[in-house]
């Protein structure tokens, strides 16, 4: 399956308040400069209050971060729990596939999903409440089959008990998660074997569905405040113990920032540079060559034909064999006298469209052509006419 | 069996009291600090003696590991990290711990710290335990709370730390060098050794990694001393283990048992016994997915630990996943699965492994239908060989061994296939 982010993405992403006090005490679990270890758990949290990642999300949580885009696109693209697509309103279902679901009935459940959800996964249902798909191992094997939908597992399913659970959570109904077939939680179901003694305190349902139906958050989009933020590691005197009490790491490599800030940054400081008529960042004085050259281009006098039909030879200049006589003629140039009166913003004008660069001065175009204009030779034009060198070559 | 009393794990299922009181009144956190207070020297030597192998999977010596960390400080920190990615299909057992007996680990997380000198420590759950992650949490705060964790942990004078952290779906994270490299934020892509993670791990300082049921049986361990650790299960296989029975058993469960346990017994005190009977049994995969299946005759009478697994049968016991089918399933395609699972799982840093498991997939795709040449399970056979040993971490293995056990062991399985498809009846069936 491509990972890659999905054509339509909304224009903007912002962390409810509740979400963005939560995010960045998640980041004081890592050392200083260290920071890029919160990605996983941001990106997630994002995804748990808009139900997929989205672009903007991508970019809010690299500036967060200080990362680069990239660094948090491949986190995102790498790791399959981040949908990279919308996913149903309801719920995305994922069914665990993986062999000891597989050989417990999962193909069943991916049955059940085909017919009442979409055809394939990853896709929304007709009335957008729900998505599917088939995951790789969930690690709850021995209450296969099941399912993980929103953050609970519900265990133990049978093919009713799975189409009955679709129905109740389109109905908006609470359906306590864990094994659906009357089991606590990873015991043997016939009873206990092992255990028997420490008789104390349990509650109506294991942890897992306990924390469920406590929180009542199981398909929700979460907005930060269903649960009390609590960072106990951030002592009263807000230091973390543990890491006052250690030398510090040795200091990240440094992250590059990402293009778009680069050329924001260069933006910025452009319009000063315009003022100051000075430029001072290497992207400015590259740019300035180019713009000059433009700027001091200027168009020679040229003729539509040879004066009198009679052109010189052009040939006779050290550098310009038959296709650059041709050339030139093309472009209006007929006699020497004529290339002996380029200047320099002209000789610009003639190099641009000769594709030569730099030629006419290597070669001294201009040296030769006033010399062979005024009835000189040049060493170069005597041998030419002597040893007939173009003679041969012209067909 | 083992009793009760010798249960390390005493609230596995969650039916008891699973707060901080109620893992007191289970005998957790008693006299932490006394342990703490014997050094470090003690703690790993205590480790070494119990005999104690990483539950993990790969089944090194826990003290040992926990040896190679440096002694002084050389103005780095040290860091513990506790693997909590348990995603090998068929393995269920670390979830069972954290989200109904989180005070193992927690304990557990700070003696280890101590002994390694670490004052940090991160537990790199699965993003998928999402309830799970909130329970240890829960757990967790209530430490902070009773001063068992932060300044002074539990009065033993050691300043102490435990975050969670979270992956976000990726098998290969479970890889301790992934799992580093995930840990600082990126993808999780194996690292090569060396530098091993004892000497540069995460951050670049010293780090060791260890599974969540390693960490877990430290504190019972030190409480009740080595020898009684030790006592369980044959000569360098020690201790009690948790095993997940998954699959065509009666009742599929996790329990704790002492290693070495024969798989019958296993299997019929704890799980009602294989369904339709024991001359139902076809295969099992006795250790996750990762090691090779063993047919049924062999396994009845198998004694579930590290070194028979290995030795007398060819496979492992890996994670104690066990994962056991029946007659009526189709192995072929159960193993396939398994291919598909590491193709989809496979990081695609190594080229052998990226482009090998997808290559497995598509020929175990056509063994499945039967649509294939019987020179092809050679050609197979030696793909497996071509990946195995040819990658920066073992995934590559993981995936070859699988095919390489359902060759070995199913042969005239896969070729009866290809030739009733060839010939439009099945030729054994047609003969009797």
């Amino acid at each position: 399956m491509l990972r890659r982010l999905h054509s339509e993405q909304p224009d903007s992403f912002a962390f409810t308040p509740a979400n963005q006090a939560w995010a960045e005490a998640q980041i004081t679990k890592y050392p200083e400069g260290r920071q890029a270890s919160a990605v996983i758990p941001l990106l997630w949290r994002a995804q748990e209050q808009e139900g997929w990642v989205t672009k903007p999300a991508i970019e809010a949580i690299a500036d967060m971060l200080g990362m680069a885009y990239i660094r948090v696109l491949e986190v995102a693209s790498f790791y399959f729990m981040f949908q990279l697509q919308p996913t149903g309103s309801v719920a995305n279902i994922q069914i665990c596939g993986t062999t000891s679901c597989m050989i417990c009935g999962a193909e069943d459940l991916v049955a059940v999903c085909k017919e009442k959800i979409a055809e394939k996964p990853h896709t929304l249902s007709a009335d957008g409440k729900f998505t599917w798909e088939e995951v790789e191992c969930l690690g709850a094997c021995t209450n296969a089959p099941m399912a993980q939908i929103g953050k609970d597992y519900y265990e133990d399913l049978t093919v009713e008990s799975f189409t009955k659970l679709l129905d109740d959570l389109a109905a908006g109904k609470v359906v306590a998660p864990g094994p659906q077939n009357g089991r606590y939680a990873a015991e043997p179901k016939s009873g206990l074997t092992s255990l028997t003694e420490f008789d104390s305190g349990k509650t109506q349902y294991n942890a897992s569905a306990q924390l469920a139906m406590d929180i009542k958050d199981g398909v929700k989009r979460i907005q930060g405040d269903e649960v009390p933020l609590l960072t106990p590691w951030v002592g009263k005197d807000g230091v973390v113990a543990g890491r006052a009490a250690e030398g510090q790491p040795p200091k990240a490599p440094e992250a590059p920032k990402p293009a778009v800030k680069q050329a924001e940054e260069a933006a910025k400081a452009a319009p000063k540079k315009a003022a100051a008529k000075e430029p001072a960042s290497p992207e400015g004085a590259a740019a300035k060559p180019a713009a000059d050259s433009q700027a001091e281009e200027s168009q020679p006098e040229v003729l539509k034909e040879a004066r009198g039909g009679l052109p010189d030879d052009l040939k006779l200049l050290k550098g310009v064999g038959p296709k650059l006589e041709e050339k030139l003629n093309e472009l209006g140039f007929f006699h020497f006298d004529q290339i002996a009166e380029w200047t320099g913003a002209e000789v610009a004008w003639v190099d641009a469209r000769l594709k030569f660069k730099g030629r006419i001065e290597r070669d001294g175009w201009i040296e030769q052509a006033k010399r062979l204009s005024v009835g000189d030779e040049t060493e170069f034009a005597k041998r030419a006419k002597e040893e007939h060198i173009y003679d041969d070559k012209e067909d | 069996m083992l009793k009760d009393q010798d249960r390390i794990f005493t609230n596995l299922y969650g039916m008891h009291d699973r707060n901080l009181a109620g893992a007191k009144a289970r005998g957790h956190w008693d006299g932490t600090a006394g342990i703490i207070e014997k050094g470090r020297d003690w703690i790993i030597q205590t480790m070494k003696d119990s005999g104690l192998r990483g539950r993990g999977g790969a089944g090194f010596p826990t003290g040992l590991k926990w040896s190679f960390m440096p002694k002084e400080s050389d103005g780095r920190p040290a860091y513990l990290v506790i693997n909590a990615d348990e995603s090998e299909p068929g393995t269920c057992k670390d979830r069972e711990i954290m989200r109904h007996d989180p005070h193992t680990l927690i304990e557990g997380a700070l003696i280890a710290s101590f002994a390694m000198n670490a004052h940090t420590c991160y537990i790199y759950l699965r993003g998928e335990y999402i309830r799970e992650r909130e329970a240890l949490q829960a757990a967790i705060d209530e430490c902070y709370d009773k001063g068992l964790l932060g300044r002074n942990a539990a009065g033993s004078g050691w300043d102490f730390d435990v975050f969670l952290h979270h992956g976000a779906g990726a098998y290969i994270c479970g890889e301790e060098t992934a799992l580093i490299e995930s840990l600082e934020g990126k993808k999780g892509m194996p690292r090569m050794k060396p530098p091993f993670p004892a000497g540069a791990g995460l951050y670049g300082c010293p780090t060791t990694v260890n599974n969540v049921e390693s960490i877990a049986v430290v504190p019972t361990i030190l409480r009740r001393g080595a020898d009684w650790f030790a006592s369980f299960g044959r000569q360098n296989n020690a201790g009690t283990k948790l095993f997940a029975i998954s699959g065509h058993v009666n009742n599929p469960c996790v329990v704790e048992e002492a290693m070495s346990i024969s798989f019958e017994e296993l299997i019929e005190k704890h799980c009602g016994g294989i369904r339709g009977g024991w001359d139902n049994l076809l295969a099992v995969i006795p250790g996750g997915s990762s090691v090779p299946c063993v047919r049924g005759e062999n396994m009845r009478d198998a004694i579930m630990d590290f070194d028979y697994l290995r030795g007398e049968l060819g496979s492992g016991l890996g994670t104690a996943a066990v994962i056991v089918m029946d007659k009526q399933t189709d192995i072929i395609k159960a193993i396939w699965r398994l291919s598909k699972f590491y193709k989809h799982e496979s990081c695609g840093q190594c080229t052998p492994c990226r482009e090998g498991t997808g290559w497995m997939m598509r020929v175990m795709d056509r063994l499945v239908k039967g649509e294939a040449e019987l020179e092809e399970i050679d050609m197979l056979w030696d793909v497996t060989k071509q990946v195995e040993g040819h990658t920066i971490c073992a995934l590559g293995d993981a995936a070859a061994w699988p095919i390489q056990g359902l060759i070995k062991n199913f042969r005239e399985e896969i070729e009866d296939r290809i030739k009733a498809q060839k010939t439009g009846r099945m030729g054994a069936m047609a003969a009797e």
